[in-house]
């Protein structure tokens, strides 16, 4: 039998076609490519669209794009944990009200607490208040982890009970008040002041040590499977795809940088440094903005996340139980456990986007997060994460974020009205998995 | 192969019971596996056959009876106890991640690591690729997820991680179900070859030609107890027929709590 198939596939190697050699050779997932698509569709449409109705194309801007990159973040952070979460077959409804509740908890720390006992302009507030949320993420996830796996409920139903909870528990802690302004050196986590933006150069620097990891890598790779003699990608495809790699991240780097700061704030830069502000206004001294903080940080839990899941057993496990609960269990895996550290790293990951979401508002208030975990599911699945479990990738999430967001964006630049952007953001998602689904059923 | 002459058994399992809801899936068991030795394990679908043997494997805890190795009591609650032991099971489901590659599967469990604790997925493939080429010669695809594989694809992964940790006691629960003849054949010469390596086979089969091949001793089910357990050479497929049948127990074996009075 696995004769004929053998043979069979030895044929097929033989007739098929440049572009699936192609695909086969650089080992591209063609999903991720349907993606990337559609993202480029959206962003062109949208330009498109804004130059008819009113005349200027505004989206593809590198201002625009900057803005684009830093309202994902927050979304972006979280969906990374929520594929291994569905991955796992469960879901997590709750990381909206989390959110919330963990933007206040740290609000409240910072401002309430610490800051009349500190004085507001001490250097440990920021860290206190980071730690804070990152502690209480960590022990509501572990909670729901624990109820999920040792005490046998559904996911579903602990998690939208969290929803619930963790909304009232907001609005409880600070009786539905805004607290603001939040400690300054926390604030850059949001990436809106200055301070913020890593600059040109920090920017350049960044994106060729990026390149570098993306040449050792690939490198690395194939030394090690020289050293079991295993095939290799052709020479051809390797290079390829250090191309795309580099040039995609320079481009990158390209763009956020493309987008000078606002004048006032550089003309204030410039005074404060005794530097001459040319007569056109603070535009013309174009100090670039650089990549932000809240995107770095996004890019490092992306980067982080990815090797959890793929370098790790912790994430092997994750997926093995996806694909197989009862296989993963028979083979000895703790799979209790692994479902509540899983749980755990959601609430960190919350976390992440809760200080993000809270500097950048420069304010806590129950109103944080609302409808994240709908955001969030949502661009995990746009990004090819499979409801069955067992399938998903953090790349494709974070990628499915940025449609999700492009979207919302492209829309508000647009000014439709919020009740249309819902319909349309609701309606792309239904179309997004079926036609992923049709795509899927296809491949088999 | 006569039991009286060999010192201990490798297995002993004494007065197993265990029950789901009140139905005594597996009801006071006693059965043994010696060195070297291919045990077959007869009944009908629900028999208690594959409970009896999961209580071994660890994937279910048994609620009374006693488990010997090497005549020493063992304690496994859970699949990680049993592979300590040495015990590993092909599972009649083939327990495979469907989603993740021959090479994560082989090792699922006890992946191999880097001096830094992460995944050496290049040495488990170069290990997948030696154990399966000895099973599977032609099997090719390390890339895939097994669910793309073949039936018998499959099966061969799922007694590649069975051989590969140098088992002692082998549990294969109907490892033919899924197999061509072809197939079928080489895993009666695994099992010969196994065999001669001086593991511990449990056979379970409901395919009584299977067992007569390549089974020294055959023990019969029928509503959770042993009907009866005694060598293949003093049995004949008629008598096993009425074991598993009837419960009625021939001459040439010893009866178990599940024996027809006679």
């Amino acid at each position: 039998m696995s004769q004929v198939a053998e043979s069979g596939t030895a044929h097929l190697v033989a007739v098929e076609s440049p572009v699936k050699r192609f695909f086969r050779a650089t080992e591209i997932d063609t999903r991720l490519l349907g993606m990337v698509g559609a993202l480029v569709l959206i962003w062109v449409g949208f330009q498109v669209f804004g130059q008819i109705l009113t005349g200027e194309g505004v989206f593809l801007t590198p201002r625009n794009l900057w803005n684009l990159l830093v309202q994902t973040s927050a979304i972006a952070v979280m969906s990374t944990g929520m594929v291994l979460i569905i991955v796992m077959r469960h879901i997590d409804l709750s990381v909206g009200s989390l959110l919330s509740f963990i933007g206040v908890v740290s609000g409240v720390a910072q401002v309430y607490w610490l800051a009349p006992w500190l004085g507001s302009d001490n250097p440990f507030i920021w860290i206190a208040g980071v730690l804070v949320a990152l502690g209480t993420g960590a022990v509501l996830g572990a909670f729901n982890g624990f109820l999920v796996a040792y005490a046998g409920i559904p996911s579903f139903i602990v998690t939208l009970g969290g929803l619930i909870v963790y909304n009232g528990a907001a609005w409880w802690v600070i009786r539905g008040e805004t607290v603001a302004p939040l400690d300054e050196t926390f604030e850059l986590i949001g990436g809106t002041p200055p301070g913020a933006w890593i600059g040109g150069t920090a920017s350049w620097v960044l994106g060729a040590l990026i390149c570098l990891a993306i040449i050792g890598g690939i490198a690395m790779n194939r030394s090690a499977r020289a050293r079991f003699k295993f095939p290799q990608r052709p020479i051809w495809a390797e290079a390829f795809l250090i191309v795309i790699g580099c040039a995609v991240t320079l481009g990158t780097v390209w763009v956020v940088n493309a987008y000078p700061w606002p004048a006032k704030i550089a003309e204030a830069y410039a005074n404060d440094h005794n530097i001459p502000i040319p007569p056109e206004g603070g535009e013309a001294l174009n100090y670039p903005h650089g990549f932000a903080v809240p995107v770095l940080i996004a890019l490092a839990v992306g980067v982080v996340m990815t090797f959890l899941a793929t370098r790790t057993r912790f994430g092997r496990y994750v997926y093995a139980i996806g694909g197989n609960p009862e296989a993963a269990e028979l083979a000895g895996i703790n799979t209790r456990l692994i479902t509540l550290l899983m749980f755990m790293t959601m609430g960190i990951l919350v976390a992440v986007s809760a200080c993000i979401t809270a500097a950048r508002l420069d304010a806590a208030s129950n109103s944080l997060g609302q409808f994240d975990e709908l955001y969030v599911i949502a661009a995990t699945v746009i990004g090819g994460t499979s409801l069955a479990g067992g399938v998903g990738t953090i790349y494709g999430a974070m990628l499915g974020a940025l449609v999700m967001q492009s979207l919302q964006s492209g829309m508000t630049l647009l000014n439709f009205d919020s009740a249309v952007k819902d319909v349309i953001v609701g309606s792309v998602l239904v179309f997004a998995v079926w036609v992923d689904q049709v795509y899927r059923r296809r491949q088999s | 192969m006569n039991a009286q002459t060999q010192p201990t058994p490798l297995v002993e399992m004494k007065d197993v019971s265990i029950a789901f809801g009140g139905i005594k899936a597996v009801d006071h068991a006693s059965i043994d596996l010696y060195p070297g030795e291919v045990v077959g394990l007869l009944g009908h679908n629900g028999a208690g056959k594959s409970t009896l043997i999961k209580v071994l494997s660890g994937a279910y805890k048994r609620d009374g009876g006693t488990i010997l190795i090497n005549g020493e009591e063992a304690h496994i609650t859970n699949p990680r106890d049993a592979k300590k032991y040495g015990i590993e099971t092909i599972y009649q489901t083939l327990a495979l991640a469907d989603n993740v590659d021959a090479a994560a599967n082989l090792f699922l469990g006890r992946e191999l690591r880097t001096g830094w604790g992460t995944l050496d997925d290049v040495a488990m493939e170069a290990q997948a690729r030696q154990v399966m080429g000895r099973l599977n010669p032609n099997f090719r695809r390390f890339k895939d997820p097994v669910k793309s594989l073949s039936g018998g694809q499959r099966q061969s992964v799922a007694i590649a991680r069975a051989i590969h940790f140098n088992a002692r006691i082998l549990i294969m629960d109907e490892p033919t179900a899924a197999l061509g003849p072809q197939e079928t054949q080489q895993v009666g010469e695994l099992i010969k070859q196994l065999k001669a390596e001086g593991i511990g086979i449990f056979l379970i089969s409901h395919d009584i030609h299977d067992v007569f091949d390549l089974a020294d001793r055959l023990a019969v089910m029928k509503n959770g107890r042993v009907v009866g357990t005694g060598p293949v050479s003093a049995m004949t497929k008629d008598e096993v027929l009425g074991m598993i049948i009837l419960g009625k127990c021939p001459p040439g074996a010893v009866p178990g709590p599940g024996a027809m009075a006679a």
